[in-house]
Protein backbone atom coordinates (compact mmCIF):
# COMPACT_ATOMS: atom_id res chain seq x y z
CA UNK A 1 0.00 0.00 0.00
CA UNK A 2 2.85 2.73 -1.14
CA UNK A 3 0.94 5.66 -1.75
CA UNK A 4 2.46 7.37 -5.06
CA UNK A 5 3.29 11.11 -5.63
CA UNK A 6 0.00 13.20 -6.20
CA UNK A 7 -2.59 11.79 -4.40
CA UNK A 8 -1.77 13.24 -1.05
CA UNK A 9 -1.95 17.46 -0.60
CA UNK A 10 0.77 19.11 0.75
CA UNK A 11 -1.35 19.89 4.30
CA UNK A 12 -1.66 15.69 4.38
CA UNK A 13 2.49 15.26 3.45
CA UNK A 14 3.03 17.85 6.11
CA UNK A 15 1.21 16.28 8.98
CA UNK A 16 2.43 13.07 8.31
CA UNK A 17 5.94 14.25 7.32
CA UNK A 18 6.43 15.40 10.75
CA UNK A 19 5.04 12.68 12.82
CA UNK A 20 7.53 9.88 10.83
CA UNK A 21 10.24 12.41 11.18
CA UNK A 22 9.50 12.57 15.05
CA UNK A 23 8.84 8.48 15.41
CA UNK A 24 11.78 7.80 13.21
CA UNK A 25 14.17 10.12 15.50
CA UNK A 26 13.30 8.44 18.52
CA UNK A 27 13.36 5.18 16.97
CA UNK A 28 17.13 5.97 15.87
CA UNK A 29 17.54 7.49 19.21
CA UNK A 30 16.64 4.12 21.19
CA UNK A 31 18.06 1.99 18.91
CA UNK A 32 21.72 4.09 19.72
CA UNK A 33 20.63 4.16 23.06
CA UNK A 34 19.61 0.00 23.70
CA UNK A 35 21.49 -1.88 20.57
CA UNK A 36 24.86 -3.08 21.31
CA UNK A 37 27.36 -1.88 18.63
CA UNK A 38 27.86 -5.49 17.74
CA UNK A 39 24.66 -5.80 16.75
CA UNK A 40 24.32 -2.53 14.53
CA UNK A 41 24.94 -4.05 11.18
CA UNK A 42 21.85 -6.49 11.69
CA UNK A 43 19.82 -3.33 11.08
CA UNK A 44 21.02 -3.08 7.79
CA UNK A 45 20.92 -6.72 7.35
CA UNK A 46 17.58 -7.13 8.62
CA UNK A 47 16.47 -4.53 6.24
CA UNK A 48 18.26 -6.55 3.13
CA UNK A 49 16.44 -9.96 4.04
CA UNK A 50 12.80 -7.90 4.21
CA UNK A 51 13.22 -6.39 0.93
CA UNK A 52 14.43 -9.88 0.14
CA UNK A 53 11.63 -11.74 1.71
CA UNK A 54 8.89 -9.86 0.16
CA UNK A 55 9.82 -11.04 -3.00
CA UNK A 56 9.37 -14.71 -2.43
CA UNK A 57 5.98 -15.59 -3.42
CA UNK A 58 3.06 -17.69 -1.42
CA UNK A 59 0.63 -19.18 -4.06
CA UNK A 60 -3.20 -17.77 -3.08
CA UNK A 61 -5.25 -19.06 -6.01
CA UNK A 62 -5.96 -18.98 -9.81
CA UNK A 63 -1.90 -17.46 -10.38
CA UNK A 64 -1.99 -14.78 -8.13
CA UNK A 65 0.15 -14.82 -5.37
CA UNK A 66 0.88 -12.97 -2.12
CA UNK A 67 4.03 -11.70 -0.28
CA UNK A 68 5.24 -10.93 2.88
CA UNK A 69 5.10 -6.99 4.13
CA UNK A 70 6.30 -7.68 7.41
CA UNK A 71 6.31 -5.39 9.82
CA UNK A 72 5.25 -7.09 12.88
CA UNK A 73 7.17 -9.67 11.88
CA UNK A 74 10.78 -7.87 12.45
CA UNK A 75 9.15 -6.03 15.36
CA UNK A 76 8.40 -9.63 17.03
CA UNK A 77 12.26 -10.46 15.69
CA UNK A 78 14.22 -7.28 16.60
CA UNK A 79 12.03 -5.01 19.08
CA UNK A 80 10.02 -2.19 17.75
CA UNK A 81 12.74 0.90 17.85
CA UNK A 82 14.79 -1.51 15.59
CA UNK A 83 11.74 -2.66 13.39
CA UNK A 84 10.76 0.83 13.01
CA UNK A 85 14.08 2.02 11.60
CA UNK A 86 14.27 -0.98 9.33
CA UNK A 87 11.50 -0.66 7.86
CA UNK A 88 12.03 2.78 7.27
CA UNK A 89 15.03 1.89 5.82
CA UNK A 90 13.16 -0.66 3.32
CA UNK A 91 10.55 2.27 2.89
CA UNK A 92 13.09 5.02 1.54
CA UNK A 93 15.04 2.54 -0.68
CA UNK A 94 12.30 1.56 -2.19
CA UNK A 95 10.70 5.22 -2.54
CA UNK A 96 14.24 6.06 -4.24
CA UNK A 97 15.52 3.47 -6.07
CA UNK A 98 12.59 1.57 -7.37
CA UNK A 99 10.29 4.53 -7.63
CA UNK A 100 7.48 2.33 -5.21
CA UNK A 101 5.75 4.89 -3.32
CA UNK A 102 6.31 8.98 -4.16
CA UNK A 103 8.84 10.43 -2.45
CA UNK A 104 5.95 13.42 -1.25
CA UNK A 105 4.22 10.68 -0.11
CA UNK A 106 7.48 8.87 1.85
CA UNK A 107 6.02 10.77 5.14
CA UNK A 108 2.50 9.06 5.02
CA UNK A 109 4.39 5.98 3.77
CA UNK A 110 6.57 5.90 6.36
CA UNK A 111 3.76 6.31 9.35
CA UNK A 112 1.71 3.60 8.38
CA UNK A 113 4.06 1.21 7.58
CA UNK A 114 6.90 1.81 9.47
CA UNK A 115 5.30 3.19 12.75
CA UNK A 116 1.67 2.28 12.98
CA UNK A 117 2.01 -1.16 11.12
CA UNK A 118 5.31 -2.22 13.00
CA UNK A 119 4.20 -0.64 16.55
CA UNK A 120 0.57 -1.46 16.77
CA UNK A 121 1.62 -4.74 15.39
CA UNK A 122 4.23 -5.05 18.07
CA UNK A 123 1.80 -3.94 21.26
CA UNK A 124 -0.93 -6.22 19.69
CA UNK A 125 1.58 -9.38 20.09
CA UNK A 126 2.91 -8.77 23.30
CA UNK A 127 -0.77 -8.17 24.71
CA UNK A 128 -1.98 -11.46 23.67
CA UNK A 129 1.48 -13.66 24.16
CA UNK A 130 1.24 -12.80 27.53
CA UNK A 131 -2.54 -14.13 27.71
CA UNK A 132 -1.28 -18.24 25.82
CA UNK A 133 1.54 -19.88 26.98
CA UNK A 134 3.81 -21.34 24.85
CA UNK A 135 5.30 -21.49 21.06
CA UNK A 136 1.63 -21.87 19.87
CA UNK A 137 0.68 -18.95 22.28
CA UNK A 138 3.69 -17.01 20.55
CA UNK A 139 2.58 -17.93 16.56
CA UNK A 140 -1.30 -17.26 17.53
CA UNK A 141 -0.18 -14.18 19.04
CA UNK A 142 2.15 -12.90 15.77
CA UNK A 143 -1.16 -14.10 13.31
CA UNK A 144 -3.68 -11.96 14.98
CA UNK A 145 -0.91 -8.99 14.98
CA UNK A 146 0.36 -9.60 11.52
CA UNK A 147 -3.75 -9.41 10.70
CA UNK A 148 -3.93 -6.14 13.03
CA UNK A 149 -0.82 -4.14 11.71
CA UNK A 150 -2.25 -4.72 8.40
CA UNK A 151 -5.71 -3.30 8.92
CA UNK A 152 -4.81 -0.25 11.15
CA UNK A 153 -2.14 0.58 8.49
CA UNK A 154 -5.08 0.41 5.55
CA UNK A 155 -7.25 2.32 8.00
CA UNK A 156 -4.55 5.38 8.65
CA UNK A 157 -3.94 5.27 4.54
CA UNK A 158 -7.83 5.25 3.51
CA UNK A 159 -7.81 8.45 5.87
CA UNK A 160 -4.88 10.40 4.70
CA UNK A 161 -6.18 10.06 1.52
CA UNK A 162 -10.00 11.52 2.82
CA UNK A 163 -7.76 14.35 4.63
CA UNK A 164 -6.67 15.32 1.35
CA UNK A 165 -9.37 14.96 -0.70
CA UNK A 166 -8.43 12.34 -3.16
CA UNK A 167 -10.69 9.67 -2.14
CA UNK A 168 -13.70 10.15 -0.12
CA UNK A 169 -13.66 8.20 3.44
CA UNK A 170 -17.17 6.25 2.43
CA UNK A 171 -15.52 4.69 -0.55
CA UNK A 172 -12.16 4.93 0.47
CA UNK A 173 -12.51 3.48 4.46
CA UNK A 174 -14.45 -0.03 3.41
CA UNK A 175 -12.59 -0.29 0.03
CA UNK A 176 -9.19 -0.71 1.91
CA UNK A 177 -10.00 -1.66 5.23
CA UNK A 178 -12.40 -4.31 3.30
CA UNK A 179 -9.41 -5.47 1.06
CA UNK A 180 -6.63 -5.21 3.58
CA UNK A 181 -8.81 -7.55 5.89
CA UNK A 182 -8.24 -10.32 3.53
CA UNK A 183 -4.90 -9.51 2.44
CA UNK A 184 -3.91 -9.42 6.38
CA UNK A 185 -4.98 -12.99 6.74
CA UNK A 186 -2.03 -13.82 4.66
CA UNK A 187 0.23 -11.47 6.09
CA UNK A 188 -0.71 -12.91 9.61
CA UNK A 189 -0.30 -16.58 8.39
CA UNK A 190 2.62 -16.12 6.86
CA UNK A 191 4.69 -13.39 9.55
CA UNK A 192 3.21 -16.81 11.78
CA UNK A 193 4.89 -19.65 9.80
CA UNK A 194 8.17 -17.81 9.17
CA UNK A 195 8.20 -17.34 13.34
CA UNK A 196 7.33 -21.61 13.39
CA UNK A 197 10.02 -21.80 10.58
CA UNK A 198 12.91 -19.71 12.69
CA UNK A 199 11.40 -21.32 16.17
CA UNK A 200 12.29 -24.85 14.45
CA UNK A 201 16.05 -24.45 13.53
CA UNK A 202 17.47 -21.71 15.43
CA UNK A 203 15.38 -20.99 18.46
CA UNK A 204 17.84 -18.98 20.07
CA UNK A 205 17.70 -15.91 17.52
CA UNK A 206 14.01 -15.52 18.85
CA UNK A 207 13.64 -12.90 21.96
CA UNK A 208 13.08 -14.25 25.54
CA UNK A 209 9.08 -15.01 26.13
CA UNK A 210 6.94 -11.75 26.97
CA UNK A 211 5.48 -11.86 29.93
CA UNK A 212 7.09 -15.19 31.39
CA UNK A 213 10.36 -13.28 32.19
CA UNK A 214 9.92 -10.68 34.52
CA UNK A 215 11.47 -8.27 32.83
CA UNK A 216 8.98 -5.12 33.30
CA UNK A 217 10.56 -3.52 29.86
CA UNK A 218 10.82 0.22 29.65
CA UNK A 219 7.83 2.44 29.42
CA UNK A 220 9.12 5.13 27.48
CA UNK A 221 9.30 3.79 24.30
CA UNK A 222 5.63 2.69 24.38
CA UNK A 223 4.44 5.93 25.37
CA UNK A 224 5.90 7.90 22.62
CA UNK A 225 5.44 5.45 20.20
CA UNK A 226 1.50 5.04 21.05
CA UNK A 227 1.47 9.01 20.93
CA UNK A 228 2.71 9.29 17.70
CA UNK A 229 0.40 6.51 16.07
CA UNK A 230 -1.87 8.27 18.41
CA UNK A 231 -2.03 11.38 17.04
CA UNK A 232 -2.06 10.60 14.05
CA UNK A 233 -5.30 8.09 14.26
CA UNK A 234 -6.81 11.45 15.69
CA UNK A 235 -6.31 13.35 12.79
CA UNK A 236 -7.07 10.79 10.14
CA UNK A 237 -9.40 8.66 11.49
CA UNK A 238 -10.98 9.67 14.22
CA UNK A 239 -13.02 12.99 12.17
CA UNK A 240 -14.49 10.55 9.76
CA UNK A 241 -15.24 7.42 12.13
CA UNK A 242 -17.12 9.95 14.11
CA UNK A 243 -20.59 8.49 13.47
CA UNK A 244 -21.72 12.47 13.07
CA UNK A 245 -22.71 12.97 9.15
CA UNK A 246 -19.35 14.75 7.73
CA UNK A 247 -18.92 17.54 6.05
CA UNK A 248 -19.63 16.37 2.42
CA UNK A 249 -22.51 14.53 3.89
CA UNK A 250 -24.13 17.40 5.58
CA UNK A 251 -23.57 19.42 2.50
CA UNK A 252 -25.29 16.67 0.12
CA UNK A 253 -28.01 16.27 2.34
CA UNK A 254 -28.97 20.05 2.65
CA UNK A 255 -28.71 20.42 -1.15
CA UNK A 256 -30.51 17.18 -1.41
CA UNK A 257 -28.23 14.71 -3.70
CA UNK A 258 -27.37 12.80 -0.50
CA UNK A 259 -28.44 9.45 -2.32
CA UNK A 260 -26.49 6.49 -3.29
CA UNK A 261 -25.03 5.93 -6.46
CA UNK A 262 -26.27 2.86 -7.46
CA UNK A 263 -26.82 -0.32 -4.95
CA UNK A 264 -24.11 -2.57 -4.11
CA UNK A 265 -24.01 -6.28 -6.13
CA UNK A 266 -23.70 -8.44 -3.11
CA UNK A 267 -26.05 -8.01 -0.23
CA UNK A 268 -22.98 -6.98 2.30
CA UNK A 269 -23.43 -9.26 6.00
CA UNK A 270 -23.01 -6.28 7.60
CA UNK A 271 -24.00 -2.73 5.85
CA UNK A 272 -22.38 0.17 6.37
CA UNK A 273 -20.38 -1.78 9.07
CA UNK A 274 -23.45 -1.62 11.06
CA UNK A 275 -24.92 -5.25 12.83
CA UNK A 276 -29.03 -5.47 12.21
CA UNK A 277 -30.93 -4.81 15.21
CA UNK A 278 -28.34 -1.78 16.82
CA UNK A 279 -29.97 1.58 16.39
CA UNK A 280 -26.72 3.74 17.15
CA UNK A 281 -24.27 3.97 13.42
CA UNK A 282 -20.98 4.40 16.11
CA UNK A 283 -21.81 1.97 18.48
CA UNK A 284 -22.94 -0.40 15.75
CA UNK A 285 -20.00 0.14 13.86
CA UNK A 286 -17.47 -0.61 16.56
CA UNK A 287 -19.17 -3.70 17.31
CA UNK A 288 -19.10 -5.15 13.85
CA UNK A 289 -15.40 -3.97 13.76
CA UNK A 290 -15.04 -5.69 17.22
CA UNK A 291 -17.06 -8.58 15.99
CA UNK A 292 -14.79 -9.23 12.76
CA UNK A 293 -11.85 -8.72 14.79
CA UNK A 294 -13.00 -11.56 17.44
CA UNK A 295 -13.15 -13.69 14.68
CA UNK A 296 -9.72 -13.16 13.03
CA UNK A 297 -8.52 -13.63 16.53
CA UNK A 298 -9.93 -17.51 16.86
CA UNK A 299 -9.04 -17.76 13.74
CA UNK A 300 -5.33 -17.26 15.16
CA UNK A 301 -5.61 -19.50 17.57
CA UNK A 302 -7.22 -22.24 15.53
CA UNK A 303 -4.33 -21.88 13.25
CA UNK A 304 -1.57 -22.24 15.44
CA UNK A 305 -3.21 -24.96 17.28
CA UNK A 306 -3.10 -26.60 13.39
CA UNK A 307 0.54 -25.60 12.15
CA UNK A 308 2.65 -26.37 16.06
CA UNK A 309 2.36 -29.85 17.09
CA UNK A 310 1.21 -30.01 20.40
CA UNK A 311 4.37 -29.45 23.50
CA UNK A 312 3.90 -32.56 25.98
CA UNK A 313 5.93 -35.50 26.43
CA UNK A 314 7.88 -37.82 24.63
CA UNK A 315 5.87 -40.10 21.84
CA UNK A 316 4.62 -43.57 23.35
CA UNK A 317 6.88 -46.14 21.84
CA UNK A 318 5.09 -48.13 19.78
CA UNK A 319 4.86 -52.49 20.98
CA UNK B 1 9.79 -15.16 -8.83
CA UNK B 2 11.54 -12.24 -10.62
CA UNK B 3 15.10 -12.13 -10.45
CA UNK B 4 16.28 -8.74 -9.14
CA UNK B 5 18.59 -6.50 -10.95
CA UNK B 6 20.50 -3.22 -9.29
CA UNK B 7 18.50 -0.53 -11.12
CA UNK B 8 20.75 0.26 -14.20
CA UNK B 9 22.86 2.85 -13.54
CA UNK B 10 24.23 4.93 -16.62
CA UNK B 11 27.70 4.95 -15.09
CA UNK B 12 27.83 1.12 -16.00
CA UNK B 13 26.39 1.47 -19.91
CA UNK B 14 28.72 3.07 -22.26
CA UNK B 15 26.22 4.40 -24.43
CA UNK B 16 24.96 6.78 -21.69
CA UNK B 17 26.34 10.31 -21.39
CA UNK B 18 28.90 11.49 -18.88
CA UNK B 19 27.70 14.70 -18.95
CA UNK B 20 24.39 14.02 -16.82
CA UNK B 21 26.02 11.60 -14.92
CA UNK B 22 28.96 13.93 -14.10
CA UNK B 23 26.94 17.03 -12.77
CA UNK B 24 26.27 17.21 -8.44
CA UNK B 25 24.40 14.57 -6.96
CA UNK B 26 23.44 17.29 -4.43
CA UNK B 27 21.86 19.38 -7.79
CA UNK B 28 20.52 16.64 -9.26
CA UNK B 29 18.81 15.19 -5.51
CA UNK B 30 17.35 19.30 -4.94
CA UNK B 31 16.47 19.11 -8.54
CA UNK B 32 14.19 16.41 -8.31
CA UNK B 33 12.64 17.42 -5.21
CA UNK B 34 11.48 20.61 -6.43
CA UNK B 35 9.83 19.03 -9.59
CA UNK B 36 8.34 16.55 -7.45
CA UNK B 37 6.90 19.06 -5.02
CA UNK B 38 5.72 21.40 -7.37
CA UNK B 39 4.32 18.52 -9.43
CA UNK B 40 2.62 17.47 -6.61
CA UNK B 41 0.83 20.25 -5.08
CA UNK B 42 0.64 23.03 -8.04
CA UNK B 43 -3.17 23.70 -8.91
CA UNK B 44 -4.84 21.45 -11.66
CA UNK B 45 -5.35 24.43 -13.37
CA UNK B 46 -1.46 24.85 -14.46
CA UNK B 47 -1.38 22.77 -17.55
CA UNK B 48 2.25 24.59 -18.55
CA UNK B 49 3.88 23.24 -15.32
CA UNK B 50 2.89 19.62 -16.19
CA UNK B 51 4.27 20.00 -20.00
CA UNK B 52 7.07 21.90 -18.72
CA UNK B 53 8.09 19.20 -16.39
CA UNK B 54 7.76 16.68 -19.27
CA UNK B 55 9.73 18.36 -21.44
CA UNK B 56 12.45 19.09 -19.13
CA UNK B 57 12.55 15.27 -18.56
CA UNK B 58 12.26 14.11 -21.99
CA UNK B 59 15.42 16.42 -22.48
CA UNK B 60 17.56 15.36 -19.41
CA UNK B 61 16.36 12.20 -20.45
CA UNK B 62 17.64 12.29 -24.49
CA UNK B 63 20.71 13.89 -23.01
CA UNK B 64 21.59 11.62 -21.16
CA UNK B 65 20.62 8.35 -23.39
CA UNK B 66 19.53 6.69 -20.54
CA UNK B 67 17.42 3.38 -21.52
CA UNK B 68 13.72 4.22 -21.41
CA UNK B 69 12.77 0.89 -20.13
CA UNK B 70 12.26 1.05 -16.48
CA UNK B 71 10.00 3.89 -16.38
CA UNK B 72 7.35 2.04 -18.53
CA UNK B 73 7.64 -0.72 -16.17
CA UNK B 74 6.91 1.04 -13.54
CA UNK B 75 4.51 3.22 -14.49
CA UNK B 76 2.31 0.09 -15.33
CA UNK B 77 2.82 -1.19 -12.06
CA UNK B 78 1.21 2.23 -10.84
CA UNK B 79 -1.70 1.87 -12.65
CA UNK B 80 -3.80 -0.34 -10.00
CA UNK B 81 -3.59 2.73 -7.30
CA UNK B 82 -4.92 4.85 -9.93
CA UNK B 83 -7.65 3.00 -11.48
CA UNK B 84 -8.72 2.45 -7.63
CA UNK B 85 -8.46 6.05 -7.32
CA UNK B 86 -10.31 6.50 -11.10
CA UNK B 87 -13.25 4.36 -9.85
CA UNK B 88 -13.72 6.22 -6.35
CA UNK B 89 -13.76 9.36 -7.96
CA UNK B 90 -16.32 7.67 -10.09
CA UNK B 91 -18.47 7.56 -7.16
CA UNK B 92 -17.93 11.03 -5.58
CA UNK B 93 -19.45 14.21 -6.75
CA UNK B 94 -15.91 15.57 -7.72
CA UNK B 95 -15.85 14.54 -10.91
CA UNK B 96 -13.86 12.26 -13.78
CA UNK B 97 -11.43 15.26 -14.70
CA UNK B 98 -10.11 14.65 -11.18
CA UNK B 99 -8.49 11.48 -11.44
CA UNK B 100 -6.83 12.47 -14.99
CA UNK B 101 -4.94 15.01 -13.23
CA UNK B 102 -3.86 12.75 -10.19
CA UNK B 103 -2.58 9.99 -12.82
CA UNK B 104 -0.58 12.76 -14.55
CA UNK B 105 0.77 13.76 -10.95
CA UNK B 106 2.10 10.05 -10.24
CA UNK B 107 3.33 9.72 -13.65
CA UNK B 108 5.88 12.68 -13.72
CA UNK B 109 6.98 12.31 -10.45
CA UNK B 110 7.67 9.23 -11.32
CA UNK B 111 9.64 9.53 -13.74
CA UNK B 112 11.79 12.09 -12.16
CA UNK B 113 12.51 9.78 -9.21
CA UNK B 114 13.42 6.79 -12.12
CA UNK B 115 16.06 9.58 -13.86
CA UNK B 116 17.33 10.64 -10.56
CA UNK B 117 18.04 6.84 -9.49
CA UNK B 118 19.67 6.30 -13.04
CA UNK B 119 21.62 9.18 -13.26
CA UNK B 120 22.95 9.21 -9.80
CA UNK B 121 25.26 6.11 -8.16
CA UNK B 122 23.87 5.40 -4.60
CA UNK B 123 26.85 6.09 -3.57
CA UNK B 124 26.59 9.67 -3.94
CA UNK B 125 23.39 10.17 -2.69
CA UNK B 126 24.70 8.38 0.54
CA UNK B 127 27.27 11.19 0.83
CA UNK B 128 24.56 13.93 -0.02
CA UNK B 129 22.50 12.62 2.76
CA UNK B 130 25.48 12.57 5.16
CA UNK B 131 26.19 16.30 4.30
CA UNK B 132 22.87 17.06 5.38
CA UNK B 133 23.41 15.50 8.55
CA UNK B 134 20.92 12.42 8.37
CA UNK B 135 21.76 10.71 11.16
CA UNK B 136 24.81 8.32 10.86
CA UNK B 137 23.13 5.60 11.81
CA UNK B 138 20.06 5.64 9.71
CA UNK B 139 22.89 6.05 6.57
CA UNK B 140 25.03 3.11 7.64
CA UNK B 141 21.87 1.14 7.92
CA UNK B 142 20.75 1.84 4.28
CA UNK B 143 24.08 1.85 2.91
CA UNK B 144 24.59 -1.63 4.29
CA UNK B 145 20.63 -2.56 3.17
CA UNK B 146 21.80 -1.60 -0.69
CA UNK B 147 25.13 -3.39 -0.40
CA UNK B 148 23.22 -6.36 0.57
CA UNK B 149 19.74 -6.62 -0.88
CA UNK B 150 21.31 -8.22 -4.13
CA UNK B 151 22.89 -10.73 -2.43
CA UNK B 152 20.19 -11.71 -0.02
CA UNK B 153 17.70 -11.67 -3.14
CA UNK B 154 20.00 -14.17 -5.11
CA UNK B 155 20.27 -16.02 -1.75
CA UNK B 156 16.43 -16.35 -1.86
CA UNK B 157 16.19 -17.21 -5.37
CA UNK B 158 19.20 -20.34 -4.61
CA UNK B 159 17.12 -21.44 -1.59
CA UNK B 160 13.83 -21.25 -3.83
CA UNK B 161 15.51 -23.50 -6.28
CA UNK B 162 16.95 -25.52 -3.97
CA UNK B 163 13.65 -26.35 -2.27
CA UNK B 164 11.55 -26.53 -5.60
CA UNK B 165 14.23 -29.40 -7.23
CA UNK B 166 14.29 -31.04 -3.95
CA UNK B 167 10.55 -31.12 -3.22
CA UNK B 168 7.65 -33.44 -4.52
CA UNK B 169 4.68 -33.05 -2.38
CA UNK B 170 2.27 -30.74 -4.11
CA UNK B 171 0.24 -28.59 -3.19
CA UNK B 172 -0.55 -25.17 -1.43
CA UNK B 173 -0.18 -25.74 2.39
CA UNK B 174 3.28 -27.45 1.80
CA UNK B 175 3.83 -24.91 -0.96
CA UNK B 176 3.25 -22.27 2.28
CA UNK B 177 5.55 -23.85 4.23
CA UNK B 178 8.19 -24.13 1.92
CA UNK B 179 8.52 -20.84 0.99
CA UNK B 180 8.18 -19.72 5.10
CA UNK B 181 11.11 -22.01 6.10
CA UNK B 182 13.08 -20.40 2.73
CA UNK B 183 11.74 -16.75 4.56
CA UNK B 184 13.03 -18.34 8.01
CA UNK B 185 16.34 -19.20 6.66
CA UNK B 186 16.78 -16.32 5.38
CA UNK B 187 16.57 -14.55 8.25
CA UNK B 188 18.99 -16.72 9.98
CA UNK B 189 21.37 -16.64 7.29
CA UNK B 190 20.85 -12.61 7.66
CA UNK B 191 21.57 -12.49 11.40
CA UNK B 192 24.67 -14.49 10.69
CA UNK B 193 26.16 -12.70 7.83
CA UNK B 194 25.53 -9.13 9.90
CA UNK B 195 28.02 -10.81 12.86
CA UNK B 196 30.39 -11.48 10.18
CA UNK B 197 30.05 -8.01 8.75
CA UNK B 198 30.77 -6.18 11.88
CA UNK B 199 33.91 -8.55 12.91
CA UNK B 200 34.69 -7.51 9.27
CA UNK B 201 34.20 -3.77 9.24
CA UNK B 202 35.59 -3.72 13.05
CA UNK B 203 39.07 -5.24 11.25
CA UNK B 204 39.01 -2.52 8.69
CA UNK B 205 38.82 0.32 11.71
CA UNK B 206 34.82 0.90 11.72
CA UNK B 207 34.08 2.40 15.12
Amino acid sequence: MHIPDGFLDAKTALATGALSVAGLGYALREVRRELPPRRVPLLGLAAAFLFAAQMVNFPVMGGTSGHLVGGALVAVLLGPAAAVVVVATVLIVQCFLFADGGVMALGANLFNMGLTATVGGYAVYRGVARLLPGLRGRVAALAFAGWCSTIIAAAACAGQLAWSGTVAWRVGFPAMVGVHALIGLGEGAVSALVLLAIARTRPDLLPDQPGIAATPGRVGPFVVFGLLVTVGIALFVAPFACPWPDGLESVATRLGFNHPVSSPLLPALAADYQLPGITSPGLATALAGATGALVVFLLAIGFSRLVVPREGPALKTEN
Amino acid sequence: MTVLTPPSFASGDPRANRAVLCWPAAAKMAGALVLIAGTAVVPAGWKLWFAGVALLLGVVWALGRLPPGPVLRRLLALSPFVAGVALAAAWSPGGVLDWKITALRSGLCLATVILLAQATPFAEMLAVMRRVHVPALLVTTIALMHRYLFVLADEAERMRRARASRTFTTGRRFAWWAAATVVGQLFVRATERAERVYDAMCARGWR
